[in-house]
Parts: C-alpha cells; sequence; structure tokens
C-alpha cells in the first residue's frame, strides 16, 4: 500500500493516536490488509489506534507486543488478540469467538457480549467482558511464574466453563447490565453443564445461589470461598466494577461458590503400564 | 508379426512403457523460405544406423498456407466406421473446413497402410475456453476413446506425417516431396520391446508443438503424474509425449519464454546456481522449486518445433550430456541445423541437389538451449552460460 | 489376597557368575529395579526386567545376557500369550493400557512389498560417488506457475513478476519427526538439532516449547503449535523456519496428550511454560477448531502472527479420509503437509489406540498425493511423511510414492542407543533418551550422540543418491511420485492398485 493511500484511511490525532476507517466507502477491509495497515502505523510510531467501522475483521491484535492501545468501534472477528504479549483492546461493541486466544500477557474490554472460547490457553492478561459470554469460557487457561490470566464476566456464561483450566482465575457474576447503566441480577442460569470438567488448576469463582453440584464436570469440586479467595479476586473485580462503572456494592449482595479441582492429577489412576 | 491396428497399441503392449532409441533431425530458415521435405529427409536417412525400421516421422512447419487459420488435423483410422465416428463428433464441435485423404504412394510401399486422412477444423467459439483449449479437449478425447483413431497432428499450418516402416519408406510414402515448409523436423526408431505402431513414431505434437526425441527419460512417472494434475491424459505410455505435453504446458499455458522452459525442463545444478548473480540465483531456484516435477531427468536430446505465435526451432539435450546433438549454421547464416550427428550436415554437402555449406558446426553445452526463430535468427546457440545475456528483473518478494 | 495376579515374564537375566566380577556395575545401570546384589551374587526379578540390555552392554566381564523366559502358557492359535497379558493386566488394575513406541503388531509392512527400478542398457545407471546427484528440497509452498514477461522491443529483457510464497532448502528430504522435550531427554533434544544443524535438515519441536538453549537452532526447527499450546509466545512462533499445527500423531490418531506432572521439572516447566509438577495435558482437539474453516482460520492465525514470512503447516494421523482432508488442509491455506502413518511413534499413547487405530503411510503417500493431483494442487505444497521411515529404503519407497521428505523418529532414538523396549512413558529409559532425571540423561553423551545421528543420516543419503544413480536419475526430484519405477510383490493386488503401482513383472 502506498502512503498516499494509507493516509486517506487514517485519521492522525496527535498525541500518538490515530483512527483507521475499517470500512472506507462502506466497504470493510480484508483482514490481512487492515492488520498491515495496523503493523505500519505501528512502525510509524503511533500507540494508540482506534479503529472504526470494524465488521468482522479476525485477528485484529495478533502477537503484538509493547504498550500499545486499540480501541475497536465495531465487532471485531475471530481471535481478537490471538498471541498478543502486553497490548490493551478496548472493544465498544460485541465481540465474535476466542477473544484472548493463546494470550501471553494484555487486556482486552469487552462492552458487550463474548463469543464462544474465550482466553483459550492464554497463559497471561486479562479478559473482562460486560455482558453473556458462550461456550468453553477459559478453557485450558494456564498460569507460569508471575502470569496469571484473569477471565471475568459481568453476566453468565454456557457450558464448559474453564474446562481443561490449568490455572488462573475466572470469576462469573451474573449481573445484567442494561443500556441505561441501571444493573438488576440475571434471570439466566450462572453457567451451563460440565463445569470446570478436567480442571487441575486455578479456580472458578461464581456469584450465585444456584446449586452447581449436578453440573460439575469431571474432576471439578465445589468449595465455599476461603479468606485467601476473597483478598484474591477483591482487586479484580475493583477493577471490572471501575471499568464498567458498576458500583462494587452490588457485587457483594449474593455470595461466592467456588470450583477448584478435586487433586491435581486427576487422572493419575486411569492408565496401567503393565509390561505386556 | 503384423499388428492388424495401427493406432493404438495391441491388448498385450497396453500400459507398458514403450523405449525407444533414435536418431533426430530438423533445420529452420530464418528468412522463412520454404522448401520441400527432401532436405530433411537426406539428414534423417544417412542416420540409417540409429533405426530399425519400426517407425519414423517428419513433421513439416508452413506446409498449408492457404488454409492457415484453421487447425490441419492429421488423423489415423483403422477403418472407414471409425473415421465415420470421429468425422461426426467433429462435426458436432465444430466447423469442417476440408476434409480429405492425405495422398500417399501408390501402390503403397508399406504393410498394410491405415486411413490417412487430413481435416481443416475450427471448433466453434465458446465463452469459456480458448480455441487451443477446445482443440486440446477434442485431440485428447478422440486418442482416448475413439476406437480405431488417432490424431497424429493437430497445429495450424503444419502437420505430422509419421508411420511404420524405415525413414526413407515413411518420407516417400507421404511423399514428403510435395510440401514446403520453412522448418522440418524428423525422426527415426529404434524401438525396444513394443511393435512400431503408426501411432507411436515421432513427431508427437499438440496443436503448435512437436517433439522428436531420441533417449529415454527417467523421470517419465514423475512428469506423467504432474501433467496429469493439469488435465493431460498420457495415453501413449512414452516420454515423447510427455515431453510434448510440458513444452504444451510450460510455452503455451504458462507463457514461459522458450529460454525459460528449457531450463525447467533441464536446470542448471545447484552448485553451479549457488555462483550466480543473486537475481539469477533467485529465478533459477524458483524455477526449481515450481517446476520440480517438470525437469526432465535421464539422457535425451530433442528437437522441439512450435510455432505460437512465432515459428520457433529448439534443441535440447540432458544435463549430463548422455545423448549425442550437434548444430550447425550455413554459411549465408539463413538456416539452422540440429542432429544427432554431424553426418546429417555432411550429406546435404556431398548431395549435388543442394551442396548446403556451413558457416560453423558446433556441439551445444548439455542442458543448454539452441532458439532459433523465424525472422529474428539464432537466439541462443547452446553455448552460452544458463542466463548468460539475459537482463533479468525480478519483482516479487 | 492381592487382586493383581503376576504375569509371566518375558524375559530372563542370565549372568555367568564365572564371568561375574560383582563390581555391581549393572545394580547401577538398571533404571526398572530389576538387579540387585545379596552381599553374594547379583540376583534378578525378571518380573522387572524390560530388556533393556543396558547391563548387559555395561557389564565389564560380558557376564550378562538377556533372553527370553523359555516358561510357556498353554498354547493357543488364537489367544496369544500377548492377549492373556493383556487381559491380566487390566483385570488386576482397571487401567488403560499404555504403550510406547509405534504399533508392534506384526502386520505386513507394505514397503517390505516393493520393488526398485534400476536402469539397463536404454539408460545408462549414474555413478553417485564421481556425478553430481542432488538431495535438495524446497520446503514449503510454490506457485502453479511462475510469470515471466518479456520486453517486447528487447527479447532479452525478461522480468519475473511472481510474487514468492514462504519456502526453504534443506539438503537432504529428511526430518525428524516432532519428540518433544519431555518425551524424550534434553541431551537427546540437544544432539538431534545439533545434527539436523550440521546437515541442513529439519526437526521437529514436539508440542511443549522449545528450551531457551535451542533458539540457535531454530533455522532448523519446525516448530509445533499443538492442542495444548505448551510454550507457545511470540518468541517461540517467530524464531522458527516453519510452523506445524498438530492435529494427529500416527501413534495416536484422535487421542490428545499427557505429560505427567512428576516429569515437569523446572527445566521441562520452563520450556511449556507451566507451573512445577503440573500436568500438561493436550486436549483431545483444539477448541479453536471445530471445523475445516476453523483450521484456515487458525492456519490464517499463524500467517498473521508471522507476517506470512514462514510456512505453516499441519500434520495429520493418516486415517482412513486422509485424502480429502489433505485437500481441505492445503485450501485452507497450508504449505506444507505432515502425515503419520499407523506405525509412527510415540512417548506414550493408549495401546488399544496404538494398535489398532490408523492406515500404513505407503497407503496414506499415496491416496493423499493422487488426490491432491486431481485437485491440482500437489506440486503447490510439500508433502512430509512418516510413520515407520526405519532405513533408507522405506524413505526413496516413500519419496516414490509421494512423498517430499520423509520424517524419522525411530531409527534417530535406536542410533542413540534405544533398544526398542517400548517402556518410554515410564520415564526410566536406562539409556538417558525417554527419561528426564538427570542420572540417567548424563548417560546420553550429546556429542557422540549428534555424531551418530549425522553419520546415520550421512549414510542415508549416500544410499538414496545409489538408488537414484541406479535409476539413472541425477535429482531427487525427478524421483518424487516417479511410481513407474516401483513395482509390487506382495500377496494382495489390490494395494498394488491404490499404490498405483504395478506388479513385478508387468
Amino acid at each position: 500500500m502506498t502512503e498516499n493511500t494509507l493516509k486517506e484511511k487514517i485519521n492522525m490525532n496527535g498525541n500518538n493516536s490515530i483512527e483507521i476507517d475499517c470500512a472506507p466507502n462502506g466497504k470493510p477491509l480484508n483482514y490481512k490488509i487492515l492488520n498491515e495497515e495496523i503493523h505500519q502505523v505501528i512502525n510509524s510510531g503511533y500507540k494508540k489506534i482506534i479503529l472504526n467501522k470494524v465488521c468482522g475483521q479476525r485477528f485484529i491484535g495478533a502477537s503484538l507486543q509493547g504498550d500499545l492501545e486499540f480501541v475497536i468501534n465495531g465487532v471485531p472477528g475471530n481471535d481478537l488478540g490471538i498471541f498478543m504479549d502486553g497490548p490493551k483492546i478496548i472493544v465498544n461493541d460485541n465481540c465474535e469467538d476466542q477473544a484472548g486466544n493463546t494470550m501471553n500477557n494484555g487486556t482486552i474490554i469487552i462492552h458487550g457480549d463474548g463469543g464462544d472460547v474465550i482466553g483459550l490457553s492464554a497463559r497471561g492478561g486479562k479478559i473482562y467482558v460486560k455482558k453473556d459470554v458462550g461456550y468453553r469460557v477459559g478453557i485450558h487457561i494456564k498460569e507460569y511464574e508471575r502470569k496469571h490470566p484473569v477471565i471475568i464476566i459481568g453476566g453468565t456464561a454456557r457450558d464448559f466453563l474453564g474446562e481443561y483450566m490449568a490455572g488462573g482465575l475466572v470469576i462469573i457474576l451474573g449481573l445484567k447490565i442494561l443500556p441505561d447503566g441501571k444493573i438488576t441480577e440475571n434471570d439466566y442460569p450462572i453457567c451451563g453443564n460440565e463445569l470446570g470438567t478436567g480442571i487441575h488448576r486455578g479456580k472458578i469463582i461464581l456469584r450465585t445461589n444456584e446449586d452447581l453440584q449436578s453440573k460439575l464436570g469431571v474432576g471439578a469440586k465445589l468449595f465455599k470461598p476461603d479468606e485467601d479467595d476473597l483478598k484474591h479476586i477483591e482487586p479484580y473485580l475493583k477493577e471490572f466494577c471501575e471499568i464498567f462503572s458498576i458500583p462494587y456494592k452490588i457485587i457483594t449482595q449474593k455470595p461466592f461458590k467456588v470450583v477448584k479441582p478435586i487433586s491435581k492429577r486427576p487422572f493419575g489412576g486411569s492408565y496401567c503400564g503393565q509390561i505386556v | 508379426m503384423n499388428w492388424k491396428n495401427y493406432t493404438s497399441l495391441p491388448k498385450i503392449f497396453q500400459n507398458q512403457r514403450i523405449f525407444d532409441g533414435c536418431g533426430i533431425s530438423g533445420y529452420l530458415n530464418i528468412d522463412g523460405k520454404r522448401e520441400s521435405g527432401t532436405k530433411v529427409k537426406d539428414m534423417l536417412c544417412i542416420l540409417h544406423d540409429r533405426e530399425n525400421g519400426l517407425g519414423a516421422g517428419y513433421a513439416g512447419y508452413g506446409i498449408y498456407p492457404d488454409y492457415k487459420d484453421y487447425y490441419a488435423l492429421h488423423i489415423l483410422f483403422d477403418d472407414e466406421k471409425s473415421k465415420e465416428k470421429v468425422i461426426s463428433y467433429l462435426e458436432s464441435m465444430g466447423y469442417i473446413i476440408l476434409s480429405e485423404p492425405i495422398p500417399t504412394k501408390t501402390p503403397s510401399n508399406v504393410d498394410n497402410p491405415p486411413i490417412i486422412w487430413r481435416i481443416f477444423y475450427e471448433p466453434k467459439k465458446m465463452k469459456s475456453i480458448s480455441d487451443d483449449e477446445q482443440m486440446i479437449e477434442l485431440v485428447m478425447q478422440i486418442n482416448a476413446n475413439f476406437d480405431g483413431a488417432f490424431v497424429m497432428s493437430s497445429g495450424k499450418n503444419m502437420g505430422v506425417f509419421k508411420g511404420n516402416g524405415w525413414s526413407y519408406e515413411i518420407a516417400d510414402f507421404y511423399k514428403i516431396e510435395d510440401y514446403k515448409a520453412y522448418m522440418w523436423l524428423a525422426h527415426s526408431r529404434f524401438p525396444t520391446n513394443t511393435p512400431g505402431w503408426w501411432g507411436g513414431a515421432h513427431p508427437f505434437n499438440l496443436l503448435g508443438t512437436s517433439v522428436v526425441h531420441n533417449g529415454e527419460i527417467t523421470s517419465y512417472g514423475t512428469n506423467k503424474r504432474y501433467l496429469e494434475s493439469f488435465g493431460y491424459k498420457c495415453t501413449l505410455f512414452t516420454d515423447t509425449e510427455v515431453i510434448a505435453y510440458l513444452f504444451d504446458l510450460l510455452v503455451r499455458k504458462h507463457k514461459l519464454p522458450i529460454l525459460i522452459a528449457s531450463l525447467a525442463l533441464a536446470p542448471p545444478l545447484f552448485n553451479e546456481i549457488e555462483r550466480m548473480d543473486k537475481e539469477f540465483q533467485i529465478a533459477l531456484k524458483n524455477i526449481r522449486a515450481t517446476y520440480r516435477s517438470a525437469m526432465l531427468n535421464g539422457p535425451f536430446s530433442i528437437i522441439v518445433g512450435h510455432n505460437d505465435p512465432i515459428p520457433t526451432m529448439i534443441g535440447l539435450s540432458d544435463r549430463k550430456k548422455l545423448r549425442p546433438l550437434v548444430a550447425a549454421i550455413s554459411n549465408d547464416d539463413n538456416t539452422v541445423y540440429i542432429s544427432s550427428e554431424e553426418a546429417s550436415f555432411k550429406r546435404l554437402k556431398l548431395n549435388a541437389e543442394f551442396c548446403d555449406e556451413f558457416k560453423e558446426i558446433w556441439h551445444p553445452k548439455s542442458g543448454t538451449a539452441i532458439i532459433a526463430r523465424v525472422g529474428q535468427g539464432l537466439l541462443r546457440n547452446g553455448l552460452e552460460k544458463p542466463l548468460e545475456k539475459i537482463k533479468l528483473s525480478v519483482m516479487g518478494g | 489376597m492381592s487382586i493383581e495376579h503376576n504375569i509371566p515374564n518375558y524375559f530372563r537375566v542370565k549372568i555367568e557368575s564365572d564371568h561375574c566380577k560383582k563390581c555391581k556395575r549393572c545394580v547401577s545401570h538398571c533404571s526398572y529395579g530389576a538387579l540387585s546384589f545379596n552381599n553374594e551374587k547379583i540376583i534378578s526379578d525378571d518380573s522387572k526386567c524390560v530388556a533393556c540390555n543396558r547391563c548387559a552392554s555395561m557389564c565389564p566381564g560380558k557376564a550378562i545376557k538377556i533372553v527370553k523366559d523359555e516358561s510357556c502358557l498353554p498354547p493357543h492359535g488364537n489367544y496369544s500369550r500377548r492377549i492373556r497379558n493383556i487381559i491380566w493386566a487390566q483385570s488386576g488394575t482397571g487401567g488403560v493400557l499404555l504403550s510406547a513406541t509405534g504399533n508392534d503388531r506384526p502386520i505386513r509392512n507394505i514397503f517390505d512389498d516393493l520393488l526398485l527400478d534400476a536402469c539397463q542398457v536404454t539408460n545408462p545407471s549414474i555413478d553417485p560417488l564421481r556425478e553430481t546427484i542432488e538431495t535438495k528440497v524446497f520446503f514449503g509452498r510454490k506457485p502453479q506457475k511462475l510469470d515471466f514477461t518479456t520486453d517486447p522491443i528487447d527479447p532479452n529483457k525478461i522480468s519475473l513478476k511472481t510474487e514468492f510464497l514462504p519456502h526453504f532448502e534443506i539438503d537432504m528430504p529428511l526430518m525428524v519427526g516432532h519428540m518433544s522435550l519431555g518425551s524424550i531427554s534434553y541431551n537427546a533434544c540437544m544432539a538431534i538439532y545439533q545434527a539436523v544443524n550440521e546437515l541442513n535438515i529439519l526437526a521437529g519441536s514436539g508440542e511443549g516449547g522449545l528450551h531457551p538453549d535451542f533458539y540457535e537452532y531454530g533455522k532448523n526447527i519446525i516448530t509445533e503449535v499443538a492442542s495444548g499450546r505448551f510454550g507457545v509466545d511470540i518468541k517461540y512462533l517467530q524464531n522458527t523456519v516453519g510452523l506445524e499445527i498438530k492435529i494427529g500423531q500416527g501413534a495416536k490418531p484422535g487421542h490428545g496428550g499427557h505429560l505427567p506432572g512428576e516429569k515437569v521439572n523446572s527445566m521441562i516447566s520452563q520450556t511449556r511454560m507451566i507451573p512445577k509438577g503440573s500436568d500438561a495435558l493436550s486436549p483431545y482437539p483444539h477448541h479453536d477448531i471445530y471445523s475445516i474453516e476453523d483450521l484456515a482460520q487458525l492456519i490464517s492465525a499463524l500467517k498473521e502472527a508471522t507476517r506470512y514470512k514462514v510456512p505453516i503447516g499441519v500434520k495429520i494421523a493418516a486415517v482412513h479420509n486422509s485424502a480429502p482432508i489433505a485437500v481441505g488442509i492445503v485450501r485452507g491455506g497450508a504449505d506444507f503437509i505432515s502425515i503419520d502413518g499407523f506405525r509412527g511413534g510415540t512417548g506414550a499413547a493408549p495401546r488399544i489406540i496404538r494398535d489398532h487405530a490408523g492406515i500404513p503411510i505407503e497407503l496414506a503417500i499415496a491416496s493423499v498425493d493422487q488426490r491432491l493431483r486431481q485437485e491440482g494442487l500437489r506440486d503447490q505444497v510439500t508433502l512430509v511423511a512418516g510413520g515407520s521411515i526405519r532405513y533408507s529404503a522405506d524413505l526413496i519407497k516413500a519419496i516414490a510414492l509421494g512423498a517430499d521428505v520423509g520424517m524419522v523418529g525411530m531409527p534417530v532414538l535406536i542410533a542413540l542407543g534405544c533398544r526398542v523396549c517400548q517402556q518410554c512413558f515410564r520415564g526410566l529409559c536406562s539409556w538417558g533418551i525417554a527419561t528426564q532425571k538427570p542420572y540417567l540423561v548424563k548417560r546420553l553423551d550429546i556429542d557422540v550422540a549428534r555424531n551418530r545421528i549425522i553419520n546415520l543420516f550421512h549414510a542415508w543419503n549416500e544410499e538414496l543418491k545409489e538408488i537414484l544413480g541406479a535409476m539413472g536419475i541425477d535429482s531427487i526430484e525427478s524421483l518424487r511420485s516417479n511410481r513407474d519405477r516401483l513395482r509390487y510383490i506382495g500377496p494382495n493386488p489390490r494395494i498394488a492398485d491404490i499404490l498405483n503401482v504395478k506388479h513385478a513383472g508387468e
């Protein structure tokens, strides 16, 4: 792409910030072109990139590093922030599937619904979703050294929440945040079936009165939160509330339940190494 | 043994590779002057030690100036019935401008010749595919699916004359002295294990490309499978057929310059490439990577005739120089000759009818193309380094 | 009374007391605890012997022989000893039986039923020692055609307009298959990477990240992105010559992976980027791939992440529908495909899957190559094939059937000392190969191991050239898919049909 055509689509705002029209003349850009433009503006030194009229473009923020901020106006496509290591992405709308796939670090804030498979295999970073999310959220998230992924969902989640979880923290709040900012309790179940199936590290915290026993998956066990759990989650919840303008006291109006692994080796006994 | 079926191999030999040794000859007049076939017959017949009387053939370019806009189909038929079938098929797919027997010697000097026919033809215009593509479809259809019929050649303003017999017998049988061409190719066969059947003689042709070939390529299976993935049907089980189709693919379909196509068929060794300039390296490595299945391996020397759009003669031998190839240019710089042996040129000098004088006779380098073109001259003499004289620019990546 | 029955021993450790110096070296070398010293002599617990032969080869007096236990079971042609053992083991433990290496059932090997052609008379053979025979391979994506244009005025002015697609060169058609640090030791990995670097061929990283010490060999390492995404970060993605999405493995098609927590020491923890002692579970599928368009999406994601600079491939196990799956993979944008046959190796897999799932690589190569050709896609991609390429003859036949590159695992380990005892999953490898225990790992000398691998592949390449020379072929690309140079001599002509190879004598 020549510099001139690039200039037509982008709008420099000063302060290291730049806007990109992702659908010039109403025609959404192909993701390859959009991501190439993003790389070009980053190479030119821009730190804050505002993407307007985003319409399903995939892999935004893929494998980007450092102190960058994206504001996405529109609905980004699958694999938002895949392999990302540091940047912050704010989505002012809903988001498609697999946001934060294999993320190493960074922040994804979604001011709407999230999709399925959020944070697949993420090793670090934060994913905050204001409304509801789909299936297999937090699947196989891990932790390592100081890396500790945190996923907080304002609304509810579906089946296979925290499947294969190998570390980190998932919190589901069960709230309903209306367009006018009014906040009520969500009528839907806090989560679906097979909750935490295969979990072998980390924890899932659910703000609910529901009886979750029958929803638990293989290797998952229900606990009451202890002091440490509450201390662990408090700073993240406060940050979440501040971002989405939720009064913190609403959070404390319902009890938390905690899902943790039965053991670190849930499947240790299912194999036989006998010489035959 | 007397094989009754001339247009396809006898059953017991079907699906078998055909191996043969051969003699090849050809020449091209740069000014486009057309000459009768007697000269090329002389060039070939002197190589009689290279043949065993089981097949010979000639291709003349420029022989049908009055019908130069139509595809000239030279077809062999076993009988009237197969002829009728093919003709009615052709009528359904396009327009027959002229349909007539190809004149042959009477009484015949070869045993039981098939019905030999020529048709000037124009396919129906189609939006989706070009005339050339349509003609290829037609030829492949007839050769693969019409029993008792075989298309010898299908180009414009050219034709192939071939059959089972000694080189002089076939020349006399077809009366090639009656045709005038600016480029002639010729071939005589020494088949080892299959009967010389009419269709299996050289030259092999597809549209404007004809190939005469000496040697046996060891990469046949690789090349054949590569061509099949582009829709070619290799029905004849000879390596020469494969070479003809590779030329068609690279030069007509992929529009590679002829020199580049020759480098795809006989590429320089990697250690040679690595000693070249950066740009040449990029080009040659990408040629080898992209056309790795088109590379011809094993012993071969070939002469290729091509007329799309400019009549061109190409000579090429394998990169290890396992088959002979020698070239010459006439004193007046107008005629370029290529042959298996120098005897072909000497023969022309000794023949009182021609008394050709040669300015130079030389042995082209292995894997290096000789390219001569009507109106343009001897573009490459086969003594150059792979991309010598080429001003190459590489745009990609 | 114990619920577990004693299973009859397979092996017996025979110690000739005349030759035994009682140095107890064998005791210290037996990592399976089969040998001990009772202050008088060496005694063996044959039920623990796996016939790894470490003791025998370390014994200074050559006093030890491992022999087949001669005790016999009542003969039965159908209930073999193995079947009976399986039943006894399972009724004792209730567990899924584990196994390692590749399928050990005596199923007829198709490579062994193929014969090679050689030149006689009609074309000359080539002397590989004195004339050049080329074995270089371009690994990755190639365009279907090149676009050259000739200047209309000066015919010697030619430009090449094609945009180059990601590919690179290797010097032999060989890749060491993916074996992770975890499945094999640091020393084994290091030896492999150094050897492939020296030979300019390839090795796979396996799933489990790349230890920091291995990054310097990155130009010869294809890193793997598997369903567990262990060790996958930007550095891992961007310091590699090619990336492979692992969908399946020949030894365990459709199965995930499981590195038990006790093997996750600090080195493995650092490489996989998971806490020490934590299980490393690779989910059965990739949870961002539930369909072919999702695979295309992950391929695209990896291309975005690497800015379209390196080839991205996909590895699948050879299963019944490999051919159409391969077409989908290529249409999904993969630059290379790796296919792992049913005899492919593993560090740990349920025996039931290892021994009964998948199809032979020979058939998979033939059908994938054929199908890709029918779709006009074959020549644009690199086809890597493995799953019991045991020696150069298998490699040559795999290439003649249609593979670009052979993927090799077990022969490398055998070169390092592996005796194929099939106990890799226990992590006790006495040869220092399939273990993480430092006292065992240090038995494998990296320099010696590296040179043995170099020797092995050097020999294979020379044999490859010998065969090419005998066929009158001077470059490996003219062998690839040249099925005309193969003949079938096995009992089942249907196999010859599928391979599109004629019967010997035809």
